[in-house]
This record gives structure tokens, sequence and C-alpha cells, in this order.
């Protein structure tokens, strides 16, 4: 009989792994010390600290999450042109290998750091709060977050950000709300992009939407279309998306709140 | 393999609390409804604590779902997924619990003094 590991609890049984030998026999007989500890409580503490930090200068920080190649440059590239005499911006591009999207900000004339995360498939709290300090953002701005191009894993990982911020562009298909309803579920804003090809494909932009709207009705929706185009294109502006997008953060950053993300989304 | 990433964040915590004291077996809480998928973690487990203190450790995995409650009809069901929906065809539900993501206790090797 093994109340310690539950070596012999047949409902267990298939839930054991890698149960070397010596393990087995000295997972038996050892000593239990109980953590009850979450798997991701240092990067929690860190994300309250740079939230913290962030609201004592009354800086908005922006998580921007999607899949690969969704349109998080794309969209920061024209927010930070249309945007960056008015307020302070600066931007922290994370990346696993290259420059490529720091230096296309770069060109905006907006401060950026680039993170590389190599094989990590997300950034973490601790990442963002090295490239705040490198960043030095001036009171009352916003900093954007280009987070890693997924769906999975940044959605785990709170970075102290003020508001999270889901793309998800037409081409990828109505479905992604449901096939990663976590990031969906977490967002404070959904931007359907790339609304421009929508004659091209067969895609439902309405049944799209309602899926975001039933798996986390309390996000803002908005589209947007044509940010791949220089500005000023004609037949594609005014891009009302955009205004919205632009109304919507400036509402934020008038009151970044520090409230903690547990309060915001729910979280344990 | 995103849990690589949840992988090695246990194996840091729990290096973190008992240091070089070889860890024999973890056991973890991962809820139905956290994102994170069990298998993918057993899966990384071996490779990620490979050179470490719990190299070898029994893993074992508690997926505990959340409890839901339909606010138009009052049922009550088990939640074992971030969409829940009440039979009634109601999305409206309140939902307790299935997120956790939690490393409940770990075996040590006893100690020269314990063993004795
Ligand atoms: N048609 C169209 N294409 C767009 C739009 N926005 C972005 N694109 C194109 O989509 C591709 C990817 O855009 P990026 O902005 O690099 O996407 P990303 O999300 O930053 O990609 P990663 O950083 O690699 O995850 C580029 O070829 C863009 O030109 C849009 O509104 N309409
Ligand atoms: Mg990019
Ligand atoms: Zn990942
Ligand atoms: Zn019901």
């Amino acid at each position: 009989m093994c109340e310690t590991c539950g070596c012999d609890d047949p409902a267990a049984a298939p839930r054991l792994t890698s149960f070397s030998a010596d393990g087995e026999a000295a997972g038996c007989s050892g000593r239990e010390l109980l953590l009850e500890q979450r798997v991701l409580a240092k990067n929690d503490e860190q994300a309250e600290q740079t939230r913290q930090w962030l609201a004592a200068r009354s800086v908005l920080a922006v998580n921007l999450m999607s899949s690969p190649g969704s349109g998080k440059t794309t969209l920061l590239e024209r927010t930070v042109r249309d945007l960056a005499g008015r307020w302070p911006l600066a931007v922290v591009e994370g990346d696993q290998e290259s420059v490529r999207d720091a230096e296309r900000i770069r060109a905006g004339g907006v401060p950026v750091v680039q993170v590389n995360t190599g094989r990590g498939c997300h950034l973490d709290a601790d990442m963002v709060d090295r490239a705040l300090r490198v960043l030095d953002p001036p009171a009352d701005g916003v900093v954007f977050v280009e987070n890693v191009g997924n769906l999975v894993c940044p959605a785990l990982f709170d970075l102290g950000e003020g508001v999270r911020v889901v793309l998800t562009s037409v081409t990828e298909g109505e479905d992604k709300p449901l096939k990663y309803p976590h990031m969906f579920a977490q967002a404070d804003l959904v931007l359907l992009t790339k609304c421009d090809l929508v004659p091209f494909l067969a895609v439902d932009v309405d049944r799209c939407i309602g899926l975001i709207r039933r798996i986390n009705p309390a996000a803002d929706v908005f589209t947007l279309a044509g940010l791949h185009l220089p500005a000023g294109v004609p037949g594609t502006e005014p891009e009302p998306g955009l205004a919205a997008w632009y109304a919507w953060l400036d509402a934020r950053r008038r009151r970044p709140d520090a409230r903690p993300r547990a309060a915001v989304a729910g979280r344990v | 393999m995103h849990e690589l990433a949840i992988t090695q964040s246990v194996v840091d915590a729990v290096v973190e609390r008992t240091g070089p004291a070889r860890v024999t077996a973890v056991r973890l809480v991962i809820g139905r409804r956290s994102g994170v998928v069990p298998e993918s973690v057993r899966f990384c487990f071996d490779l990620v604590t490979a050179g470490t203190p719990l190299a070898g450790a029994a893993l074992m995995i508690d997926e505990p779902a959340g409890r839901a409650r339909c606010r138009r009809c009052a049922a009550e069901f088990v939640a074992d997924d971030v969409l829940v929906l009440c039979g009634c065809g109601c999305a409206d539900v309140a939902v307790d619990g299935g997120d956790d993501l939690r490393i409940a206790s770990v075996s040590l090797v006893p100690t020269a003094a314990e063993a004795s």
C-alpha cells in the first residue's frame, strides 16, 4: 500500500510515466513535500511588479498576440506612423530569431527593443521587464509588445500588460476562435484583420465574430482592411476599424489601471 | 511542442524549492480548462528533467474538471472545456474551477538521517 505516490492505485496507473525501476522504489519510501504552488507563480510575480511599475508611470502596455503572419507588425507600422506625433510610443518586438520586425518599426522613428526568444515560443514577464528597463518609456505613453506569433503559449504567460489584443486574419478561417479558445477568452480586444481579402475567400466574417463573442462576450471586436497598403491609397480610406482602434487605445491610455491580471481575467 | 515551456517552469519551480535533493515523484494538477495538454507535458517531462535532480522521477497528473451552472435553466454539470454550453443551448454559464495549473507535491529521497 502506498499512499504517497498512488503507485498501486489502478485508476492512477496509466498516469504514471518515466517510472524507472529505482524511481518507483524511492517514490514509495520517499518523503512527500507539499508545494501547492502555481506552475507559473514566478512569471506571475514578475508580471505584477511590471504592472505596478507601468502604473506608477501611467504607461499603457499592449500585448499583441496572433498566429504567425496575422498582421501584428503591419498594424504597428501603421499605428506608429499615425500616432507617433501624438503620444509617446515605444515597441517591444518578440521574435524567435530575426530582427526584421524591429527594423520595420524603427523605420517609423519609434524606440524599439528586440527580444529574441530562440527556441521559446512566447515572451515571458522577465523578458518584457528587461526590455522595458532599456526602453525607459516616458509617462502617459503606450508601449506595444508584439508577442511571438503563436496562439497557444502567449495566452498562459502574463507579461504585466494593461490590455491584451488578439489579431486573427480572415485568411486563417473563421474557426480560429474555436480552435484556440484560451487565447480569445482572455482578449480585451479582437482585431479581425485583412478584411480586404474577404471577396476572394469563402470566409463568413459574421460567423467568426459570433464565435468570438460566444467565447468572450466582454471583448470588443473591430475589423481592419488594407493595412499593408501605403496610407492614402484610393478606395482604402477612411478605414473605420483603424479609427476605432485608436479611440480604444486612447480610452485605455487615459486610465491605465493596475488591477492584477487575476482580477481582470479571472485567472487563478 | 508548446508544453515544453510549462514543463520547464515545473522543473525550475521544483528545483528552486528542493535544491539538489533527488526528486522521485512529481504530482501536478492540470485542470481540463487550463489550456495545457497533460499528454504533451508527459511527453516533454523526460527531456526536460534529464540532468536535473528530477531525472527519472514519476509524473502523476490530476486533471480536474470545472463545475458549471446555467444561469438560465439552473442546470449543473461538469465543465471540461473552455467553451461551456448548457444542454438547454444557453452559453450564459457560470463556471468554477478546472483551470488549475499547479504543482501539488513532490517526493524526495529520504535524507540519511530520515532513512536510519
Ligand atoms: N491583404 C492584406 N495583407 C496584409 C494586411 N496586413 C498585413 N498583411 C500582410 O500579411 C503578411 C504578414 O504581416 P505581418 O505584419 O508581418 O504579420 P505578423 O503578425 O507581424 O507576423 P509574425 O511577426 O511573423 O508573426 C505581410 O505580407 C503583410 O503585408 C492587410 O490588412 N491586408
Ligand atoms: Mg511580426
Ligand atoms: Zn508554445
Ligand atoms: Zn441551461
